[in-house]
């Protein structure tokens, strides 16, 4: 992305709040212009005192005195304005791009996550986010307001001496060259500033995370060691965009300090040929500081602005990466479905060149329970992706109800399966919001109805708080069978009509798991289950039991049926006695 | 805060350097409008080209010596910013690496991120910033000041007067303001936590089709921090037009009381005038260190939460003890609760070297429990637990450590290739790695993708089993002397868990091994088998001793093995 784009982008943000903008350029441009009046009157006041003693007329200096008192108080109270105005626009850039951020997220397929460390994409939404919103709003008016003094003072100048101006010929000239030179020059160290930091990020939130077991293998010193690595480099980036971006402020100090003592000289030299009057030369200068004043203003922001833009680009891209296929323009709504699955010579591989299910095909009729065993790495899970749509298959199709899961919008398709994972998730909040998560409706009896189905009641019942304990971050009182039954819970609450299992049950005590099934079997009469499961227990009882080798169905059946074949099942089954 | 700021010490010979440095350059950026006054007033009537070329000769110097004194300045400044973050950053870390579990959870997951990250970066900034603007503004203020005295005393005065209220006010609003902005650093740490929820639960939020849900969670946090953000600013950024209306009270002041003593005929109204130019330069420069104090008070939060973390002490304490002649690993009497209450209690059994021992019981019941404690991650109520004959607190911490290959529940795997992940920083041979891999049953798939393949995060490209196959592969490679598997083989088929089990029995003949799981099948071979349940055991031996003496045990043994099981 250019410059350009990024800069476009970003003043879309701005925009939003246009009126707000010229509000506070008005603003800024009053307290500039009550400024200047302050100082007028002061001399006025002065002027009232006189020269000598005793003549000071001191009714005009207190009317000047509380004309001042006045016009300062005025002034304080616009600034103040002004900078509550900034801070209402700041809020709501930063709220709505980071709504953005997270709006997009939500859309990017579940890939993204997989491959993009947690901390880093922390790091966009508020590092990035904040980094662009501290120089944007302010610098963006400041910018806006100077320009008129420049443009002002210019005039002011032209007006004195067209001659002198000439000096400008040089050096204005010479601090956008340099100013562009060195923008070149510290944009990509900006860029890498802010890249650093998001990979430093990323590996402190790995390793936070994993603290515990990098503990148990005793890796203190070889992840401090590592961290070190990344924050060295994260400091290093930091001061080599610093080491360029502070020599721009001092830079256009030089040039117009240059310009300063070259307008003194040639002012000097046409006082002498008699061009320009004493009082000229001290108004030229007077305008100059002011011309120039703005500029350096500006200079100094730049490297502000330069951190800005690398954070910007950053957030952009996120914001460019590409969500899910969007649904089709007249996707079918699936309602109440029925829940009859069918996989037609289904092929997939995540990455092109690396196929994992090989034209698989199956029917699941509606209300039927089929189970899926296999060796591990077998493509089980994937197949769970697939059927929810996570990810779109190579070729073949699936259909639900006889509709394409393609041709269906996906929220209607993910919210037919109830759906339980081996990797439980749970968010910081009380165990109640937790159960009714999928179903915000959810009455304290229902709640309470799944909680004992699930067999998870009791123990609920014995925390301090009930079903308003709050699960926290690491939360250590609950293991993870724990965790399992409350997402069991959770799923038991919905109103889908199909279910899929993923080793659901796999850290539950056999006991509890057959109580759960039993509830589940009341639970699931008339839904189509799929289950994941490597206790073959727990599948016996399948309609239909799936076995899966290497991406293929290589046999299908029931289970009597499939031990009578004395084919891999059999052998599966077996293994579990030996 | 004091804490912070020893970290500069180091650097004080270069922050006074730079300092001195920058005080030189701005003193000769001061000096180029003088020079200007000079010029116009003294010689440019003396009608001599050569001296006006001359004088701005010198005014160009001063203006390249500015130059290079600030640039000079403010790259040691960025020097001494950077280093002193990086030693903060680097103890920080350190410490959060050497947390008890029990601090970890007290300071919290999300918390610590971001303490280390947008806290320490607040701290870098302000660190650069200070340096380079801090000394701008103090010699003008004190330069005006100085120079308003020469002028006229008296004038001084009334300006003077106006500090200490000035003090007062910076110093009750930056007070105010540095709660304000933990607040705001509070909230961004439950930002934190609730972007880490949403990145790893994407796939059960899509399923649930709880996008929405999420979004207007998100936006309630969102428009928390901005608020809280907003709020801070809106009290800090009162500083600045508060000062400025007082010192332009101040001014208005002066006038008035010039005015009087010019009528008494004390103060030439010529000396009011060129009394104002210092004024307004006092002025600026006491904004701009109001605008420092800001900016101070943000830094100073985050300051104090980086010095919070680096105040907690290490709270697990070695004490030495004999050594006596026992079995390997011995719990005596072990109680232990989290809180207040008791979540296993009165825990004995005893292991020899080479012994396997299988923990069984219901959800919740305590299991992992135990092994947290052997580890040492928690401190036991009451009891004693004892390896190799010495109780593990006398211990140093590696060294118990060191012993042992272990895999947790939800175990994580870095993003990094499977040899990292395997080795995990002990630098272990190839050839070892491979051997261990053998064993774990994961030869196969990590020879498939070669031992440098890279692991996506949390290892997504792996499935369940392979992960926790990896997960084992890491425990057994150093030849521990005791391996703990809590429930780690529970996504592994039937088939491949019965060869992981042997293999180990093979390969691993003086490794000391304790295992929890749900399926008996894979511990009915141990030599001994805990039964656990609502943090007791209640049943200690074999098999088949359980079998005659444990009503739950054979419960469970039964609904999993059955009758079938027995033929």
């Amino acid at each position: 992305m250019n410059k350009k784009g990024t800069l476009l982008r970003l003043g879309q943000y701005l925009l939003h709040y246009k009126w707000f903008l010229v509000l506070a350029i008005v603003l800024s441009g009053t307290t500039n212009v009550l400024s200047l009046v302050g100082p007028m009157l002061s001399g006025f006041a002065i002027d009232a005192i006189g020269t000598s003693k005793g003549e000071v007329n001191f009714n005009e200096v207190i009317f000047y005195c509380v004309l001042m008192i006045i016009v300062y108080s005025l002034a304080s109270i616009t600034a103040y304005l002004l900078s509550v105005l900034m801070l209402y626009i700041t809020k709501n850039v930063v709220y709505s791009m980071r709504n953005d951020v997270f709006s997009r997220l939500m859309t990017l397929p579940v890939g993204y996550f997989d491959t993009n460390p947690s901390g880093d994409i922390i790091s966009k939404i508020s590092y990035d986010i904040d980094t662009i919103n501290t120089s944007l709003s302010s610098d963006f008016v400041q910018i806006l307001a100077s320009t008129i003094t420049v443009i002002g003072s210019f005039f002011m100048m032209i007006m004195i001496s067209p001659t002198l101006v000439l000096v400008f010929v040089v050096t204005v000239p010479m601090s956008i060259f340099f100013t562009k030179k060195l923008t070149q020059i510290t944009r990509p160290l900006f860029r890498q500033r802010s890249k650093k930091l998001g990979e430093l990020n990323g590996s402190i939130e790995e390793m936070i995370s994993g603290q515990k077991t990098l503990k148990a293998y005793s890796q203190e010193e070889n992840t401090i060691e590592k961290f070190q690595k990344s924050n060295i480099e994260a400091v290093d980036a930091y001061y080599r965009a610093d080491y360029m971006g502070s020599m721009v402020g001092p830079t256009v100090n030089i040039i117009s300090n240059i310009s300063l003592s070259l307008v003194t000289m040639f002012g000097a030299i046409l006082y002498l040929f008699g061009k320009m009057t004493l009082g000229n030369i001290s108004s030229f200068v007077l305008y100059s500081r002011k011309f120039s004043g703005p500029i350096n203003e500006a200079a100094n922001i730049m490297s502000e602005l330069q951190s800005a833009l690398a954070a910007a680009e950053r957030v952009f891209r996120l914001l460019d990466e590409l969500p899910e296929a969007s649904d089709k323009e007249n996707a079918i709504v699936l309602n109440n479905v029925d829940g009859t699955v069918e996989m037609k010579d289904v092929s997939f591989g995540y990455v092109k060149e690396k196929e994992i299910i090989h034209h698989l095909s199956f029917l699941a009729p509606k209300g039927k329970l089929i189970a899926i065993v296999g060796p591990t790495g077998a493509g089980k899970t994937t197949l769970i992706n697939l059927l929810m749509r996570f990810y779109d298959v190579t070729s073949g199709n699936i259909t639900v109800d006889g509709n394409d899961i393609r041709d269906v919008t996906r929220d209607s398709l993910r919210k037919s399966y109830a759906m339980v994972l081996q990797d439980t998730w749970l968010f910081y909040g009380t165990i109640k919001e937790n159960i009714a998560y999928g179903k915000e409706d959810a009455t304290m009896e229902d709640i309470i109805r799944v909680a004992k189905a699930a067999n998870i009641h009791s123990y609920i019942m014995k925390l301090p708080n009930g079903y308003d304990t709050i699960l926290s971050d690491d939360g250590t009182n609950i293991s993870k069978g724990q965790k399992q039954l409350i997402t069991i819970a959770r799923a038991m609450l919905l109103d889908a009509n199909m279910l899929i299992l993923d080793e659901a049950t796999s850290n539950v005590d056999t006991r509890t798991e057959l109580q759960i099934q039993k509830a589940m079997k009341t639970l699931m009469e008339h839904k189509t289950c799929f289950i994941i499961a490597h206790r073959l227990s727990t599948i016996k009882n399948a309609d239909l039991i799936l076995v899966v080798k290497d991406g293929e169905v290589i046999e299908m059946g029931q289970h009597n049926q499939l031990l009578q074949e004395k084919g891999f099942y059999f052998q599966l089954y077996n293994s579990q006695y030996q | 805060m004091k804490k912070i700021f020893s970290y500069l010490k180091p650097y004080r010979f270069r922050m006074i350097v730079g300092f001195l440095i920058k005080v030189l350059a701005t003193i000769a950026e001061l000096i180029i409008p003088m020079l200007l006054a000079y010029v116009i007033n003294d010689i440019v009537p003396q009608q001599d080209v050569k001296l006006i070329l001359y004088w701005g000769g010198i005014m160009l110097l001063f203006s390249v010596l500015a130059f290079l004194g600030n640039v000079t300045a403010n790259r040691m400044a960025s020097k001494v910013a950077r280093n002193a973050t990086e030693q903060i950053r680097y103890d920080l870390f350190h410490k959060i690496m050497y947390l008890s579990s029990k601090q970890l959870e007290e300071l919290t997951t999300p918390s610590l991120i971001s303490r280390a990250t947008s806290d320490t970066y607040n701290l870098h900034q302000m660190f650069g910033m200070m340096q380079r603007l801090g000394v701008r503004a103090p010699i003008m203020l004190l330069g005006g000041i100085m120079l308003s005295f020469a002028l006229d005393v008296t004038l001084t005065l009334v300006m003077v007067a106006l500090l200490p209220i000035m003090t007062i006010i910076v110093y009750t609003i930056s007070k105010k303001g540095i709660p304000m902005y933990t607040n705001v650093q509070e909230a961004n740490d439950r930002f934190v936590r609730q972007m880490r929820e949403v990145i790893t639960g994407i796939r059960v939020i899509k399923a649930l089709s709880k996008v929405s849900f999420e979004k207007e969670k998100f936006d309630a946090i969102n428009k928390e921090v901005v608020t809280k953000d907003q709020k801070a600013g809106l009290f800090m950024n009162a500083l600045n037009p508060i000062m400025s209306l007082l010192l332009n009270l101040g001014l208005v002041l002066i006038i008035f009381v010039g005015a009087y003593r010019v009528n008494n005929g004390t103060l030439e109204a010529a000396t009011i005038v060129a009394f104002m130019s210092y004024v307004t330069m006092v002025l600026n420069s006491i904004l701009f260190i109001s605008r420092l104090f800001v900016m101070y008070s943000k830094a100073y939060a985050s300051g104090k939460r980086i010095a919070n973390v680096l105040e907690y002490n290490e709270e697990q304490c070695i004490v030495p003890s004999d050594e006596k002649e026992m079995d390997f690993i011995v719990f005596d009497q072990v109680s232990f609760g989290y809180d207040n209450e008791t979540t296993v209690e009165n825990i004995s059994f005893s292991l020899k070297k080479g012994e396997t021992l299988g923990i069984i019981g219901a959800t919740g019941s305590g299991k992992s429990t135990l092994i947290q404690l052997l580890m040492r991650f928690y401190d036991i109520k009451k009891g004693n637990i004892f390896v190799n004959g010495k109780n593990i607190t006398s211990y140093p911490m590696n060294e118990l450590r060191s012993m042992f290959g272990v895999v947790f529940q939800n175990d994580i795997i870095f993003k990094d290739s499977i040899y990292e992940n395997i080795s995990f920083g002990r630098e272990i041979p190839k050839e070892q790695v491979i051997e261990a891999a053998k064993t774990a049953q994961s030869y196969e798939f990590i020879m498939e993708r070669g031992l440098d393949f890279p692991l996506a995060i949390k290892g997504a490209n792996l499935s369940g089993g392979q992960k926790q196959r990896l997960l084992i592969t890491r425990a057994l490679a150093n030849n521990p002397s005791i391996l703990i598997l809590d429930d780690s083989s529970s996504a592994l088929d039937y088939k491949t868990d019965a060869r992981l089990r042997s293999e180990i029995r093979k390969h691993y003949k003086n490794t000391t091994t304790i295992m929890v799981a749900q399926r008996v099948s894979s511990i009915m071979n141990c030599n001994k088998i805990i039964v656990m349940d609502e943090g007791k055991m209640v049943g200690y031996g074999t098999h088949e001793e359980l079998l005659k003496q444990c009503e739950i045990y054979r419960e469970i043994s039964h609904s999993q093995i059955g009758g079938e099981g027995n033929e």
